[in-house]
């Protein structure tokens, strides 16, 4: 990503940002390194070479390092946005905008967002500038119960998002994905199942070698019969899935939908499976503990929004992670449309839960790992992403305060080291309109 | 519908020639319709009692009196369901169980402009739907209380973790005047009528924008233009304004109640260059809009909205979800404070309401980032007075001042901090929840028996 980073650098010269990769040190700042634990005083980070090569109390700054005094700030690693549509659409409610989901296609499985992906989105740049580097986009499902292929993405504002294409396969069941496949449960339980089948025969028939190549793309003329159901370019999207390569994302609320998916590991023994949304997580915590599948929860869903999210509380979170489940916040549906800058304050939520009598709150240190190294996590980037340790990405942001804060905000953000531009549609309008004066020049003479 | 608009204007337009009191200068009182008599003009009144309360005092606590003042260390007084005085540490508690409030927070209850709450229930199914009568452009003879599931679980949530006391449940959007409102206490009831907030006007839905063009322009029919919907409100204000009341006609009794300045004009409206039209639109056919509604460009015209004393009931940092909160920014509450405009923060949703509070911190927070500095307590007036002015129980609720209503939160800690939340919430002097006792937590007859029954949510 940095060798990318540079490119873009170059190629936008006449922008006056990005830069190259700096080597900094943030001294005397209160850093939180995202792996749970809590803030660490008068700390240093140091990042060299789009990496950073320390964080803690007795960081001595090389020489020829660009030293920012971090005195009355707050440095954490940049934050993972799990199961967003960034990227995707300009405007959600404009159809021609928006990518995030294709009722119309003949593909499920097979869809991949990689090539879609527009990293110059205003809803790139502005949840960028509230912190968040790196995220997990999907494709919502709509043509069936499978949204297709999801990728991981820096939110860098350069020509290049992916971070990994097609890192995961999304699937709905539930009562979303009964609606998709043609009115049930038991029909998506079905589908899904056959999907499944057919990629596995599919896969050992047209011996589809495991690897970074995509399966889709691999010419064969091998014969699938003619009761398939799924075509050809979905089934090949299915044999990583079946094969453990590639992990499967399940969208469930409900308990017992949870336990459902936690036992199709006996049909199908090599899924990686994670649930997303789980509301009722914390009735199923010790069997998803159990099963050491992780989650990528709504914090602060509470209300008995449909009937499978009946036991819906804002302690699920916490629950479930008393109970050993992994689990990350994400996936901020329903309350503030997809803005993933809002994660620090969900987070913050769950440390607000601590002085509630019968709720199950984070520490603030589990917190912010929610939102941070925990997702990364999930997403296959342990110690490289959403931490402030030696040998991960140079994702840095210095904050004026608690990052969890309402009050705070991200005054400079590094990714892979390379200080990112602040400015976006909404600075831009902010600056234009701080006053209403247009007695001299219209406004749009103002920029 | 359409034709019958068309029929009904030809018919209001020879009357109105002569209705010459409903020229547009303002709002009137008089009026030559036919009066209705209580009973027809309010019949389906407010049930709603107090509940009994204990003579309590709140003490040590730093109050936000809602109407921008703070105390610290004070001391709010609460009997017989009215705030007795809010004051220092002097005042005298003798009398009343004193509540230790060291460390903690008093606002008056938070007060929601914007909600579905009840008309767009949770579960979320379409049998329970019932928020927008999206089958004409105009309907104002609809009633949202009508349509208000009072076991809605949403309205406990808004209580426990939103410290609400009180909302304005809208019709939804679709249509260009959706039907009045209603006013609630946030207070469980078996019926809505045991919910209305006593003596509150009604208000009148409006929209203007993408909305209603979208609905009927893609039923083929008018509007589908933003032209289109200005030219059906004129005509259908128009048509009011020859209303004379002998047969009565239940969508020009709220229009006409509009013109008379008895019911507020709530518009939802996005854009600014839109909501400057609105406002010579109500100059014209003689009625006032008390509050924009979302008006995510109201930062814009904070002059215009200033002058015409109108308020803005936004989100925090809603934006770019639909084509016109394109231009939403989180200084926009900040930015109409400094232009000296009347700021409400609205929910909108039934998780917003839970954290109105934080929304309030958030838009504060953006402005203090350009260099607009806006008091704590300055903001919890958004929450509370505000949003109680424009919906016309300002001299009931909304602030803590010795004879109003005893709608209070106690807060565990200060309320524009994301690691507060209500400890206690009194509705005209009644405990209605309370974080330590489990069963000061209502549960609604839709969850009783089922899983999640009580839990805290």
């Amino acid at each position: 990503m940095i060798r990318r980073s540079l490119l873009a650098a170059a190629s936008l010269a006449a922008f006056a940002s990005p830069t190259m990769a700096q080597d900094l040190a943030i001294t005397n700042a209160t850093v939180a390194t995202g792996d749970g634990s809590e803030p660490i005083q008068h700390a240093t980070v140091l990042v060299r070479g789009g990496k950073v090569i320390a964080a803690g109390p007795d960081v001595a700054v090389p020489q020829g390092v660009t030293a920012i005094d971090g005195t009355g700030k707050w440095v954490t690693p940049g934050l993972f946005a799990s199961m967003t549509t960034l990227g995707l659409s300009d405007v959600d409610g404009v159809s021609e905008s928006n990518d995030t989901a294709a009722r119309g296609s003949p593909f499920g499985a097979a869809l991949d967002v990689t090539p879609a992906l527009n990293p110059w989105s205003q809803g790139v740049a502005v949840t960028r500038d509230g912190g968040v580097t790196r995220a997990s986009v999907y494709e919502r499902p709509a043509s069936s119960i499978f949204g297709g292929q999801g990728a991981v993405v820096d939110l860098g504002a350069d020509p290049d998002m992916v971070v990994r294409p097609r890192a995961f396969q999304l699937v709905a069941l539930g009562e979303y994905g009964a609606r998709l496949a043609g009115g049930s449960r038991v029909s998506a339980q079905a589908e899904l199942r056959n999907a499944l089948r057919e990629a596995r025969q599919y896969g050992a028939d047209a011996k589809l070698a495991s690897g970074k190549s995509d399966p889709r793309m691999v010419d064969n003329g091998v014969a699938r019969g003619e009761d398939a159901l799924l075509n050809r370019f979905d089934a090949a999207a299915l044999v990583p899935v079946v094969n453990g390569e590639q992990p499967l994302y399940v969208h469930v609320e409900r308990d017992a939908d949870i336990r459902s998916v936690l036992r199709l590991k006996q049909e199908f023994p090599k899924l990686k499976l994670v649930l997303v949304g789980a509301s009722e997580g914390w009735r199923a915590a010790d069997a998803i503990a159990a099963a050491q599948v992780p989650v990528i929860a709504d914090a602060l869903d509470d209300l008995p929004a449909s009937f499978e999210q009946l036991a819906a509380t804002q302690s699920n979170v916490g629950r479930m992670m008393r109970a050993g489940v992994t689990v990350a916040v994400g996936n901020l549906a329903g309350t503030t449309g997809d803005q993933p800058r809002n994660l620090p304050q969900f987070a913050g939520n769950l440390v607000a839960l601590t002085k509630i009598p019968g709720a199950s709150g984070l520490s603030w240190g589990q917190a912010l790992a929610a939102i941070t190294s925990v997702p990364a996590q999930i997403a296959g980037y342990s110690g490289r992403f959403g931490v402030l340790k030696p040998g991960a990405a140079g994702d840095v942001v210095i904050w004026d305060g608690d990052p969890l804060e309402l009050s705070t905000a991200p005054e400079r953000v590094f990714i892979d080291g390379v200080e990112q531009p602040r400015d976006n549609h909404q600075t831009r309008l902010r600056d234009r309109y701080k006053t209403l004066d247009t007695s001299q020049l219209p406004k749009a003479y103002d920029w | 519908m359409l034709r019958n608009s068309l029929i009904a204007g030809g018919l209001a337009l020879a009357l109105s020639a002569c209705a010459t009191a409903y020229a547009g200068d303002g709002p009137k009182t008089a009026s030559n319709a036919a009066a209705l008599t209580p009973e027809q003009a309010d019949p389906y009144p407010s049930t709603y009692r107090a509940y009994p309360g204990r003579p309590t005092a709140l003490v040590g606590a730093t109050v936000y009196d809602g109407k921008g003042g703070r105390i610290d260390n004070g001391t709010v007084l609460l009997r017989d369901g009215k705030l007795v005085a809010v004051g220092d540490a002097s005042l005298s508690t003798e009398g009343y169980d004193r509540i230790d409030g060291t460390g903690k927070f008093v606002t008056p209850g938070i007060i929601d402009i914007h909600s579905h709450l009840g008309v767009y229930p949770s579960p979320s199914v379409s049998a329970q739907s019932d928020g927008n009568e999206a089958t004409a452009p105009t309907t104002p003879q609809v009633w949202a209380e009508h349509s208000v599931w009072p076991q809605d679980p949403g309205f406990s949530r808004a209580l426990a973790n939103g410290g609400v006391t009180a909302l304005q449940i809208l019709p939804g959007s679709a249509n260009l005047m959706g039907g009045r409102s209603a006013i609630l206490k946030n207070v469980p009831s078996r019926t809505v009528q045991g919910m209305k907030f006593p003596g509150a006007p009604y208000g009148f839905k409006m929209a203007c924008g993408e909305n209603p063009k979208r609905v009927y322009g893609s039923k083929g029919r008018m509007p589908s233009t933003r032209m289109g919907n200005f030219a059906v409100d004129r005509q259908t204000w128009l048509d009011a304004k020859g209303y004379d009341g002998k047969k009565r006609d239940l969508g020009k009794e709220t229009l006409k109640g509009v013109l008379d300045g008895k019911i507020l004009v709530h518009n939802h409206c996005y854009r600014a260059d839109e909501m400057a039209q609105v406002i010579d639109m109500a100059k014209e056919m003689g009625y006032r809009v008390t509050a924009f509604h979302h008006a995510v460009e109201a930062y814009k015209i904070g002059d215009l909205l200033k002058q015409n004393d109108i308020c803005s009931a936004i989100w925090a940092d809603w934006s770019g979800f639909k084509m016109e909160s394109y231009d939403g920014i989180p200084e926009n509450a900040a930015l109409l404070w400094k232009e000296g405009a009347c700021v409400v923060i609205h929910s909108d949703d039934e998780n917003g309401i839970q954290r109105l509070n934080q929304e309030a911190a958030k838009a504060q927070a953006a402005g203090r980032r350009m260099g607009i500095v806006i008091p704590d307590a300055e903001v919890i007036r958004w929450l509370t007075l505000n949003p109680a002015h424009a919906m016309g129980i300002d001299a009931m609720t909304g602030s803590l001042e010795a004879g109003k209503m005893a709608d209070v939160v106690l807060w565990n800690g200060n309320p524009l901090s994301v690691y507060s939340r209500p400890e206690k919430v009194w509705i005209d002097g009644a405990l209605l929840y309370d974080a330590d006792n489990r069963k000061l937590r209502p549960v609604s007859d839709f969850e009783l028996g089922q899983v999640g029954e009580g839990d805290v949510k």
